[in-house]
């Protein structure tokens, strides 16, 4: 369990955004958003539902094209993975959904399986290996969805909300694995609502407000000193989303 | 009803007894439906997945085609297979017709747009739920099909089920191409047919009882299949 293999920081490509917007039936969604994500750092997406946040993660993993603007990373795209609230399990065992991400991302057959029981034993699902996904828990499916994005190696790992829906202890598990991610040399991008899981995981803050991002500062200057008044309201609980 | 009251009685006999020309009709039927939809299904599946995945000018049109074949006559694709087949034909020289291969050729044709049409929709719904995740993982599309076919595997059962039913509850176009020859062609709804008409209503009852036994048998084993896995796996 300790083969936690740290990857030199300055390899992770930056990934910047633009000028992007993203409009859908002539709403628009994403106002012009600049962004600059580097190095090995766990940001946090942080707003009211509906301010983009997922939006925001879609465009950067490259699940959506945006209206206009530009996203690109610095040299080459890197590995990515995401895991989003309510991970989507292909029907069959928790062992298969992994062996099967593993076969799509070119890892030789004759190993798939021993990897794949090395990523269950690690998320704590060992005995669950031949259990239909779909009829695991939502804490475990969850500790599944981040199982399969851990073999994947990912050096960019996107999480949207991946705790909205757990009890305490799934949590726990969730932010541990974020921890193990990190360590391995993985940025993190993640949304969160939760304020004190923001103060416990974030390097970085991103606020956004209405599709608009409001800041962007350093998780302590965001605590502490925040710039924007909406940021303030905010880290108090007044401001009325 | 049959008006000799005995009719059900003799059928009960002739089944119970293994009459052996009725096992023969009963086994050619189950050779020339169930080849048929195996051989439908490994065009179709492939077919209806890939409809579901691409998006091409035209599209509309082939979902259109592909649906209203499903109700196409049997009569009507018997008569082609018939004119493909018959001596002046383009395959004519293959001396297929009014053997059991013609048969299989237009229950393919009867059976095919049925799965690839059936596949096609729940391909695309469970491609619908699917699409961000197979995206994310960077999936491509062509090795999508195999993965939305296995995940959809319980809702297909029933897709080649339906195609089996059809394949083999038609009369029109098995008639056509095979001419209902016996210990040939012969197959149960032919042998029906023909047994009504000449008034043996007891082996026709029979042969009825038997259609009847297997379809439900085949569809109760499916059934039995699919809940069990289903309930197994979520």
């Amino acid at each position: 369990m300790n083969d936690m293999t740290t990857r030199p920081v300055i390899d992770v490509p930056a990934l910047k955004l633009q000028g992007v917007t993203f409009t859908h039936r002539g709403q628009r969604l994403l106002a012009p958003l600049d962004l600059h994500l580097s190095g090995c750092r766990r940001t946090l997406v942080m707003g009211p539902n509906g301010a983009g946040k997922s939006l925001l993660m879609r465009l950067a993993h490259g699940l959506l094209t945006p209206s206009a603007g530009k996203i690109h990373w610095q040299g080459r795209p890197p590995r990515q993975a995401m895991v989003s609230q309510r991970p989507v399990l292909l029907r069959r065992s928790a062992l298969a959904n992994l062996t099967y991400a593993l076969a799509v991302s070119g890892a030789p057959r004759p190993n798939r399986k021993a990897r794949a029981r090395e990523a269950l034993e690690r998320f704590g699902l060992a005995a669950l290996e031949k259990r239909p996904a779909r009829v695991l828990s939502g804490g475990e499916q969850q500790r599944l969805a981040l199982a399969r994005a851990w073999l994947v190696e990912p050096e960019v790992l996107f999480l949207d909300e991946p705790t909205a829906a757990l009890d305490p202890a799934a949590i726990q598990a969730v932010e541990a694995a974020v921890h193990d991610f990190h360590r391995r040399g993985t940025r993190i991008v993640m949304t969160t609502h939760d304020l004190q899981q923001a103060r416990r995981l974030a390097d970085d803050i991103v606020l956004l407000y209405g599709g608009r991002l409001v800041e962007h500062s350093p998780a302590e200057t965001f605590f502490t000193a925040p710039a924007s008044a909406e940021a303030r309201a905010f880290i108090q609980g007044e401001l009325v989303w | 009803m049959p008006d000799d009251p005995n009719a059900f009685q003799t059928a009960l006999t002739l089944i119970l007894g293994r009459d052996p020309d009725l096992i023969g009709i009963v086994a050619l039927s189950l050779q020339v439906s169930l080849s048929a939809v195996v051989i439908a299904a490994l065009i179709a599946l492939p077919l209806g997945a890939a409809l579901a995945l691409w998006r091409f000018p035209g599209r509309g049109a082939v979902i259109v085609i592909l649906n209203a074949l499903m109700g196409l006559p049997p009569v009507v694709a018997g008569l082609a297979v018939y004119l493909l087949l018959s001596r002046a034909g383009p395959l004519g020289e293959f001396g297929l017709l009014f053997t059991p291969g013609a048969m299989v050729i237009a229950q393919v044709i009867l059976v095919l747009p049925i799965i690839a049409a059936l596949t096609r929709q729940q391909v695309e719904e469970l491609h619908d739920e699917y699409r961000e995740q197979l995206a994310s993982m960077g999936v491509s599309r062509v090795r999508r099909i195999p993965t939305l076919l296995w995940d959809a595997r319980f809702g297909l059962t029933t897709v080649m089920l339906a195609g089996f039913g059809r394949a083999s509850a038609e009369v029109g176009a098995v008639m056509i191409v095979g001419g209902n020859i016996d210990g040939v062609t012969r197959v149960m709804t032919t042998a029906i047919v023909l047994e009504t008409s000449k008034g043996n209503l007891p082996l026709a009852l029979g042969l009825g009882i038997v259609l009847l036994g297997l379809v439900a048998l085949v569809n109760a084993g499916a059934y039995l299949v699919g809940e069990t896995s289903r309930r197994r796996l979520g």
